[in-house]
């Protein structure tokens, strides 16, 4: 596909979850408290779309994932969070 | 269009779904057993669920016309309690001979303890002394790398294992390639809010190629899309993928796999 077919078919989509992904940091920003460890993933995470390489889907997935490699003791809940706790 | 569901919770679904599936074109639906939503208090609970998966739903199936085929296990969520684990492993042989199941799965990890690559390991250990295909669910969001490469890993330290017979299944774009060059076969789950969207699957499908491929909708009683394969397929129209290659992503790679069993048969 030519960059501008891409473009033509993708544009709008990307924009409206550019701006809602703008919103959302401002209301974040405007809310009382401190960033909690998902928040601080997520803007270590934004700095991966500024990568000049066409990997960004792959760096901000890695960003936002456990990098160790030895399985944990027990489990004590079963859901995940979005983001490594103890990247913080 | 035509196209092979392989991996979708329908007892969790309405009879609704079926038929807008099978409006759409699915040609057969294949279940692994799933956690329920909360943890089963005894092994007969087990026992009725594969009940459910094998005589069951196969009936509801085909008030459709569609075929239903069934893979066992108990989930990883559900892999804390050993002792439960081991007499879920120990039922699952008496229903490996009914003629829809496919094989074991869908077993992996979830948030990549000891406890859940022991019981991992034991599906391993079923599948390879019965040979049996194994279907593999990854871990999500933050855990799903840490758990592929443990997956892995383990995979390849069995030799009983062939790769070839084994999918890697919920991969997304920093997964795929270490599933694929080892030479596992690997699938898309496309949900709306996490694991994959129908425009990154198609990303992959251009990146990576269609070989030991597939997309699935995982429909289960969560968020999710029991339709997303056929709108994946659109999605790779609009990207200029010619109608051949559509059904070779979404018809023919499934069938090439799921015939490894033996059990998987299409209707005519």
């Amino acid at each position: 596909m030519t960059r501008q077919k891409v473009t033509d078919l993708y544009f709008m989509e990307a924009r409206a979850k550019l701006v809602d992904l703008a919103a959302f940091l401002d209301r974040v920003d405007r809310a009382e408290g401190q960033d909690d460890f998902r928040i601080k993933a997520f803007r270590r995470a934004l700095l991966e779309l500024q990568k000049p390489e066409s990997q960004r889907a792959k760096g901000v997935l890695k960003a936002l994932s456990d990098p160790t490699i030895k399985p944990i003791d027990r489990a004590t809940t079963k859901a995940a969070a979005g983001a490594w706790p103890d990247a913080v | 269009m035509r196209y092979i569901e392989p991996h979708a919770h329908m007892v969790s679904r309405t009879t609704d779904d079926y038929l807008a599936m099978v409006t759409a074109g699915c040609q057969a639906v294949c279940e692994p057993a799933f956690w329920a939503g909360f943890d089963r208090s005894s092994v007969d609970g087990f026992y009725d669920y594969f009940c459910q998966l094998t005589e069951h739903e196969p009936r509801r199936a085909a008030k459709f016309g569609l075929p239903h085929f069934a893979w066992l296990c108990i989930n990883p969520k559900e892999a804390e309690d050993l002792k439960l684990a081991q007499e879920v492993i120990d039922l699952i042989p008496q229903f490996l001979d009914r003629p829809n199941v496919l094989g074991i799965g869908e077993i992996g990890l979830n948030k990549n303890s000891r406890n859940e690559l022991s019981v991992f390991e034991k599906h391993v250990d079923l599948a390879a002394r019965h040979e049996k295909l194994i279907l593999i669910h990854t871990p999500h969001l933050e855990d799903k790398l840490k758990g592929t490469k443990l997956i892995v890993d383990s995979l390849k330290s069995d030799g009983r294992i062939n790769p070839g017979r084994v999918i890697i299944d919920h991969v997304e774009e920093h997964t795929v390639e270490l599933v694929l060059e080892a030479g596992f076969w690997a699938g898309m789950t496309l949900y709306p809010e996490s694991k994959c969207t129908g425009a990154r699957a198609v990303d992959m499908i251009e990146l990576y190629g269609k070989e030991r491929l597939w997309m699935n909708s995982a429909c289960d009683w969560g968020v999710s899309v029991p339709l997303a394969v056929p709108r994946a397929a659109l999605e790779m129209r609009q990207r200029n993928h010619a109608a051949g290659e559509v059904d070779e992503m979404i018809y023919q790679n499934p069938i090439r796999f799921l015939s490894q069993s033996g059990k998987f048969k299409l209707v005519g």
